[in-house]
């Protein structure tokens, strides 16, 4: 590769070591380039994978129409898209105040011994797996109430969200400078006035992404949801009963034995993965206009 | 006139008073303005406190929630530990109908998925890290570190959903045979027996896909920490460009990578739905990898709904505090050691 | 339109004589200030008369900063910071128990090195942002837009900006917005007016504007004015602190003190023999 060749050593010297020493230089530098393309070539596939395969099975009665029955062609999602938008606002009543909240406490109580117990816990939670999150939901949320819920749902992806929320939040406001706290402070606000009216509103829109980048993970997260929400093949937008989620229908639908409703699941994992694309170009937009121009 | 906000001034000697609508004090000097005992101040101080109490409250859910995930599934599990006590991680039974339950095919599973995926994954991630962070010319970066981040986004059942349909029938018809027969692996009991498509070997795989840019970015980042002078110090020796990296870089940034490499062991333990979806799950004790088996995640997603004993959920239960636990001490490690980096670096 | 500085002179009677001489706006009484460990000031006690301009000099980290952040308890909002002694305003310790710190700075007004405009405010809403916290001053729409029209005139920014003061605070040049964080700290009308380097990080003819403003301010308060260049200081102020490694060591009225420096160490420092 020309970026590797053009500055190995320039030391004059041109005995035979040096020379096997610069090769052995060239290779490696390649083998990390080759490292790197390999890396990306499982997203390419998986991309063009769906693209192919889910653009053709997507249409708009995918997102306005109920599941069809075994055999019949056609139907959609319609009942676990609202479904899982319904456990998403679950999601975020419950993640986004704790998260935030412990966010702002972790950035303005910085290098404090609970701060940091706190931020190492939050990471370590943040490594949860998903399925312990799913049983404990359910030992907690679903066996003392009988039935599964989408309220059990929403409440194991929303605790899923917080260690992501805490931390974005944290990362976002320790952006805002320290003077403008001193001015708000000097202009005789209140502590929590300059919390939330100055520094919260001017990180405001970094936290929004990081919040999106939360809900994005956890809008495809499923093994919560298994023993939660359980999934509904009917339309249903009661919070005590089971709800369709759009994870847990492609996880069924992907399982069965049928090719309609293999289709059907290329759909939603198109549906699932645009979204996160989505999101993840805002996300990083909205990020380097902030950090990129503008004041420091 | 137009009211202006020019305190009124009362009979005192002071040019303006603090005074506020509250009543004196009741000390000597109340007929002067004082800054004292105003209701609003008071108030003020109030609004301060409550609101510093709710961050803590928020900031002390963390810890509680951890707390109560392993009471909680620790006390639902307990039954199943307590019942077969040790024997619960090296028996290999599994007879739901007379109560008899082992986990090690799971725990043996867990472990083997995730190696494959750490041996996999740990060079290509170290590689396209390095790529990234020393020789990527400038406009690749931002793209390519733009894609790892988003193969760290890919829900899992989206990875599920590819790898039945896409990733598996490539295995079977081709790498597996090249592995077994072509490269003549099959001799050794690891690639030996038939190919079934689901494997051991598949769920590793896919792991080490899904791991790859979580080790690739804490890498990064921990190699864009390392300081200059590091590589100055040694390219002013003489040391060519991959020397400066073996010799300077890595060393420097060990302990970090290490670290994210962990990270990435854990995220491959609990990964849960393209695990299910690939390993085949079957209860079984089998040295090679092209044989279906087990995840303890995996088993629990998979059998949870069909538990009807309360013996077998507990079982179920005790699984997955086992799991729980593992992922805590390698996430704490993960951490310690990665922090320990980031805090060099400020 | 009414003067707003005219008004407060007329609402304001002659100072009045206490038996312990003329009220001081703010005395200091053996004050002590520390960052952890640091002994940032050390035993100061200073008389700051009304109406004056006070500026407080010396080298880069004598404390002279710190000493100024202690008059409206700004300095405790550091980690690990503490003061010592007590501090007066208008004879009233701001330092006591019952004391709010929060109050406290809506009358003392401050202003820093760096221009510090609310990004996410407008010009208008930057101005009118220590009004909207005052509890006791509700105001109507209309009376805040002429206090922002007031404080921006006093600040001498109003005819730069009067045709966009509902755009953002951040779009105006370095000059101007440390302008608009002085207009910000008299929409207020505070007793006081602490001034930390306001023209450090400014072009000569920005600084120039605001040596002219903190002249025009001692009509209607007390200013004190920390900077570290001595010309600034001849220029502005009516009497000076000399601060060296966190004591005073002299304050004087600024004529004397640039003619006949009463202590060695001053005359030394503003002849520019260290520092």
């Amino acid at each position: 590769m020309s970026v590797a060749l053009s500055s190995t050593g320039r030391q004059g010297g041109s005995t035979k070591r040096l020379m096997r020493r610069r090769i052995a230089s060239v290779v490696m530098v390649s083998l990390t380039c080759v490292a790197a393309a390999i890396a990306v070539v499982p997203l390419i596939a998986i991309l063009g994978y769906l693209l192919r395969k889910g653009a053709a099975s997507l249409s708009l009665s995918f997102f306005t129409h109920m599941p069809a029955p075994v055999g019949e062609p056609g139907g959609g999602m319609a009942n676990a898209i609202i479904g899982t938008l319904v456990l998403i606002g679950i999601a975020a009543t419950v993640g986004l105040p704790v998260g935030i909240g412990a966010g702002l406490y972790l950035a303005e109580q910085r290098g404090s011994r609970l701060a940091n117990l706190v931020r190492y816990l939050a990471d370590v939670l943040n490594g949860l797996p998903s399925i312990v999150m799913g049983i404990f939901a359910w030992e907690f949320l679903v066996r003392p109430f009988g039935h599964f819920s989408a309220l059990a749902g929403g409440a194991a992806i929303g605790a899923m969200m917080i260690p992501l929320v805490t931390r974005t939040t944290e990362e976002m406001v320790c952006t805002v400078p320290q003077s403008l706290r001193e001015a708000a402070l000097a202009l005789g606000y209140p502590r929590w006035r300059t919390s939330l009216q100055i520094v919260l509103r001017t990180a405001l829109g970094g936290i929004v992404t990081g919040v999106l980048v939360a809900v994005a993970r956890v809008a495809g997260e499923t093994a919560p949801l298994l023993f939660t929400a359980f999934g509904n093949q009917f339309w249903s937008l009661k919070l005590t009963q089971p709800i369709a989620a759009l994870p847990l229908q492609i996880y069924v639908y992907a399982n069965s034995a049928y090719d309609d409703w293999h289709a059907q699941a290329w759909a939603g994992a198109t549906v699932l993965i645009g979204l996160v694309l989505v999101i993840s170009v805002i996300a990083r937009l909205v990020t380097r206009a902030r950090f990129g121009g503008g004041h420091d | 006139m137009t009211p202006l906000p020019v305190p009124t001034t009362g009979p005192s000697q002071e040019p303006r008073s603090f005074r506020h609508p509250g009543p004196p004090t009741g000390s000597a000097d109340a007929s002067s303005g004082t800054v004292r005992r105003a209701p609003v101040i008071q108030g003020t101080v109030i609004a301060d406190r409550v609101y510093r109490l709710t961050l803590v409250f928020f900031a002390l859910c963390i810890p509680a929630l951890l707390l109560l995930i392993f009471v909680v599934v620790g006390s639902a599990g307990w039954p199943a530990l307590h019942h077969f006590g040790f024997s619960f991680l090296t028996s290999s039974a599994w007879d739901p109908v007379n109560g008899l339950f082992g986990a090690a095919p799971a725990i043996v599973g867990t472990v083997l998925t995730s190696v494959i995926a750490l041996v996999v994954a740990t060079p290509l991630a170290l590689g396209g890290a390095i790529f990234l962070s020393e020789f990527s010319p400038s406009w690749l970066r931002q793209p390519l570190s733009f894609l790892v981040d988003l193969l760290a986004a890919v829900p899992s059942v989206v990875y599920g959903v590819w790898g039945m349909f896409f990733f598996l029938p490539l295995l079977r018809t081709s790498v597996m045979p090249f592995l077994r027969d072509t490269l003549h692996l099959g001799a050794t009991p690891f690639f030996s027996g038939p190919i079934y498509g689901p494997s051991v070997l598949a769920a590793g795989l896919i792991l080490a896909i899904m791991v790859l840019p979580y080790i690739a970015a804490v890498s990064r980042e921990v190699l864009v920490a390392v300081p200059r002078s590091q590589r100055e110090a040694a390219l002013a020796l003489g040391a060519t460009r991959w020397e400066t990296i073996a010799g300077a870089v890595i060393p420097y940034a060990r302990t970090g990578i290490i670290g994210g490499v962990i990270l990435g062991l854990g995220r491959a333990l609990g990964e849960t739905m393209a695990v299910t979806m690939l390993i085949g799950n079957r209860h079984e004790l089998s040295a090679s990898l092209l044989a279906p088996g087990y995840t303890m995640a995996s088993l629990i997603a998979n059998e949870f709904t069909e538990a009807t004993t309360d013996l077998h959920k507990a079982t179920l239960m005790a699984v997955g505090f086992v799991l729980f636990v593992m992922t805590l001490v390698v996430n704490a490690i993960a951490r310690l050691l990665v922090r320990r980096v980031s805090e060099v670096r400020v | 339109m009414t003067d707003l500085a005219e008004l407060r002179n007329e609402a304001r009677p002659p100072t009045a004589v206490s038996s312990s001489g003329p009220v001081m706006a703010v005395q200091t009484m053996g004050l002590n200030a520390y960052f952890g460990d640091t002994h940032a000031v050390r035993d100061v006690t200073l008389d700051i008369p009304p109406n004056e301009v006070t500026a407080i000099i010396g080298p880069s980290g004598c404390g002279k900063s710190t000493l100024l952040r202690c008059l409206n308890r700004m300095h405790e909002t550091v980690p690990r910071a503490r003061v010592e002694g007590s501090v007066l305003l208008h004879e009233q310790d701001i330092y006591a128990d019952d004391v709010d710190p929060i109050t406290l700075r809506r009358h003392v007004g401050m202003v820093f090195q760096r221009p510090t405009p609310f990004p996410t405010m407008s010009i208008r809403d930057n101005v009118a942002a220590g009004l909207c916290v005052q509890p006791e001053r509700a105001l109507s729409r209309r009376q805040v837009d002429e206090v922002v029209e007031r404080a921006l005139c006093e600040a001498a920014l109003w005819d730069e900006v009067k045709d966009r003061l509902r755009t953002s605070a951040t779009g105006i040049s370095g000059g101007q917005q440390q302008r608009l964080c002085i207009a910000r700290a008299l929409a207020t009308s505070p007793h006081v007016l602490l001034l930390d380097e306001p023209t450090a990080s400014l072009d000569p003819m920005s600084t120039q504007k605001i040596e002219e403003l903190v002249y025009e301010l001692r009509r209607t308060m007390t200013v004190v004015i920390v900077t570290h260049n001595m010309q600034q200081a001849a220029r502005v102020s009516d009497r000076t602190v000399f601060m060296l490694s966190g004591e005073m060591v002299e304050a004087a009225p600024t004529r004397d003190m640039f003619t006949t420096p009463g202590d060695p160490r001053t005359e030394a420092y503003i002849t520019g023999r260290f520092g």
